[in-house]
């Protein structure tokens, strides 16, 4: 199992979760964040246009089987470019267990439902 | 001896009857219970105008490490302020005071509203003056309500520097300059802009609502704070962005309702000068607002709600002064004129000049408020008080009047607030420490924080 975060622009959300739910990736968690970076973002403040290095991006968190990795990272990449610089990044992490509370059972079959879904 | 007793009798009734003839013919000064309720009502629409509109307005502006320092100032100044004001500023303001101090700044008589009964008349109104028995003014309202409404002008205007000075002044000097500025800056300029007395009064300057008294004054005092506390930490020649517009847009929406009682109580009664002041609020600020959203399309192309906010604020500010001097065109220019040059103000000319004015407590306030009080003896318009008139109408002389009273309150409150800040910096200390301002001031002033993680 494996933990994919991924940053990315805020513009870009609605193709990013239209592209993970076409790979079946159906629940993840998101939120907003902010960011000093080296790259500066236009604000506009009564009228005052400025360049400002803090940064407001989006990051989204899901975790998945080891069978799912590469088309959700696939997925992500392809629907989260843009081409310009701060397109965002992809981090992937081991997972060493995941437990479902309901039922408590453990591993891979924890993380989708067995008894509505055949995969 | 029954005869005797018979024409005394009649002698009397006929004394009586020619005495009630007389005070009869020159109507005794009463009570209007419309006005008075209307004037009570006022007074709790300006309270509304700092707690909790003003609160929110520049709590929204102000990043969220302060926000409650904001609301806090806010809540106190009405506090402090309005015990200041029945101890000594009333009657400093309104009271009169004799010899050659008389024009500027009233006496002790009415200190801890001494000498005020709850059946006495206000010494002042403005809508349709009466006479009292010695020939002075009254107004139709209770003395104590004339009290309480200017005791919530008394409270706003130092709410109004703390756009200046936000996000960086450590709490117990602020405490202190707002409660010896109050004394000694706002009390005189009232006294004479408002009092029978008052010099620029007696000159002849227009202030219907308070241009001069509350927005110039609080806009000087502005700058003048802004640039002796110098910039925040992190102020790089633009504004620091807001954390939370919602604020901002409510608080802005809530002053302009509150300034209905701001403008169309200053009539001091409910009549058809209250129901111009009421129109001309309204279309002023509705004018200023759209202006302020075209500028900023044609600037970002974008209109953005903190603009309209300002914009909206700016057009209330600039026709304080003119509420019970202009018409509806009057409005329609001023909205337009004072978002332009207030809007180059924030925008563009503050940024060149680099000083940190956190909020546009200057920028909006003072500039706004100068715009107004300089309109007000331009578009003036005997339909609305026969006895005033402005520029367009062959009055020229009253813009001069009015830039005399504006020079007048810039020079006295720039250099009053210079000296009370440099005094209350030494002894005191105004700036907050560096680690402080970093923090935030919710934190290291008050030990609260606004948006906590807990349920």
């Amino acid at each position: 199992m494996k933990k994919i975060e991924a940053v990315i622009r805020k513009s870009k959300f609605e193709d990013v979760k239209i592209a993970l739910s076409e790979v079946d990736i159906d629940w993840f968690s998101y939120w907003d964040i902010t960011g000093l970076g080296k790259s500066l973002e236009e604000q506009v403040v009564r009228g005052q246009i400025f360049q400002s290095n803090y940064i407001q991006r989006r990051m989204i968190s899901i975790v998945v089987r080891d069978v799912n990795v590469e088309k959700t990272v696939n997925a992500i990449l392809e629907s989260a470019w843009t081409g310009d610089p701060g397109d965002g990044k992809i981090f992937v992490y081991d997972i060493d267990d995941t437990y479902r509370i309901r039922n408590g059972e453990s591993g891979p079959g924890a993380l989708y439902n067995q008894e509505s879904i055949e995969n | 001896m029954k005869k005797y007793i018979v024409s005394l009798l009649a002698l009397f009734a006929f004394i009586g009857s020619t005495l009630s003839a007389q005070t009869t013919a020159i109507a005794a000064p009463k009570v209007d219970t419309g006005d008075t309720a209307w004037m009570i009502m006022s007074s709790a629409l300006v309270l509304f105008m700092s707690i909790p509109a003003l609160a929110l307005f520049y709590g929204g502006l102000v990043r969220r490490k302060n926000v409650l320092n904001v609301f806090m100032q806010c809540m106190i100044i009405v506090a402090v302020i309005s015990i200041e004001w029945i101890i000594c500023g009333y009657s400093l303001s309104f009271g009169s005071s004799t010899g050659f101090l008389a024009p500027y700044i009233g006496g002790f008589h009415w200190a801890f509203l001494n000498n005020i009964n709850v059946s006495d008349l206000s010494p002042y109104f403005i809508s349709h003056s009466q006479l009292a028995a010695d020939g002075s003014t009254v107004g139709t309202i209770p003395h104590l309500v004339f009290v309480m409404y200017q005791c919530m002008f008394a409270v706003i205007t130092p709410a109004l520097i703390i756009g200046a000075f936000a996000e960086r002044i450590n709490f117990k000097g602020f405490l202190i300059f707002t409660i010896l500025w109050s004394v000694l800056i706002y009390n005189p300029v009232a006294h004479w802009v408002w009092s029978a007395d008052g010099w620029l009064f007696k000159l002849g300057a227009l202030d219907f609502a308070g241009g001069t008294v509350v927005h110039v004054n609080a806009g000087i005092a502005a700058i003048v704070t802004a640039l002796m506390l110098g910039k925040r930490r992190d102020y790089k020649g633009h504004a620091l962005p807001p954390h939370n517009i919602t604020y901002v847009v409510m608080g802005a929406a809530m002053l302009w309702v509150g300034w209905f009682g701001f403008n169309a109580g200053s009539g001091l009664a409910a009549d058809g000068l209250a129901a111009n002041a009421f129109l001309v609020t309204h279309i002023a600020a509705a004018t200023a607002a759209l202006t302020w959203g075209i500028l900023d399309w044609f600037n970002d192309g974008k209109p953005t709600i903190v603009g309209v906010s300002t914009g909206a604020v700016a057009g209330l500010v600039a026709i304080t002064p003119a509420a019970g001097f202009v018409g509806v065109g009057g409005a329609l220019a001023i909205g337009v004129l004072v978002s332009l040059i207030c809007f180059g103000m924030v925008a563009f000319v503050k940024p060149k000049l680099g000083y940190d004015d956190s909020l546009d407590a200057f920028g909006v306030h003072g500039i706004g408020g100068i715009i107004g009080a300089i309109l007000t003896g331009v578009f003036a318009t005997p339909l609305v008080q026969s006895a005033y008139s402005g520029a367009i109408y062959g009055n020229g002389h009253q813009v001069v009047i009015q830039l005399i009273a504006v020079g007048a309150t810039i020079v006295f409150s720039g250099i009053g607030t210079f000296i009370l800040f440099k005094i209350v910096d030494k002894v005191f200390g105004l700036r907050a420490s560096d680690k402080d301002e970093a923090l935030g001031l919710d934190e290291t002033q008050h030990g609260e924080t606004a948006y906590t993680s807990f349920d």
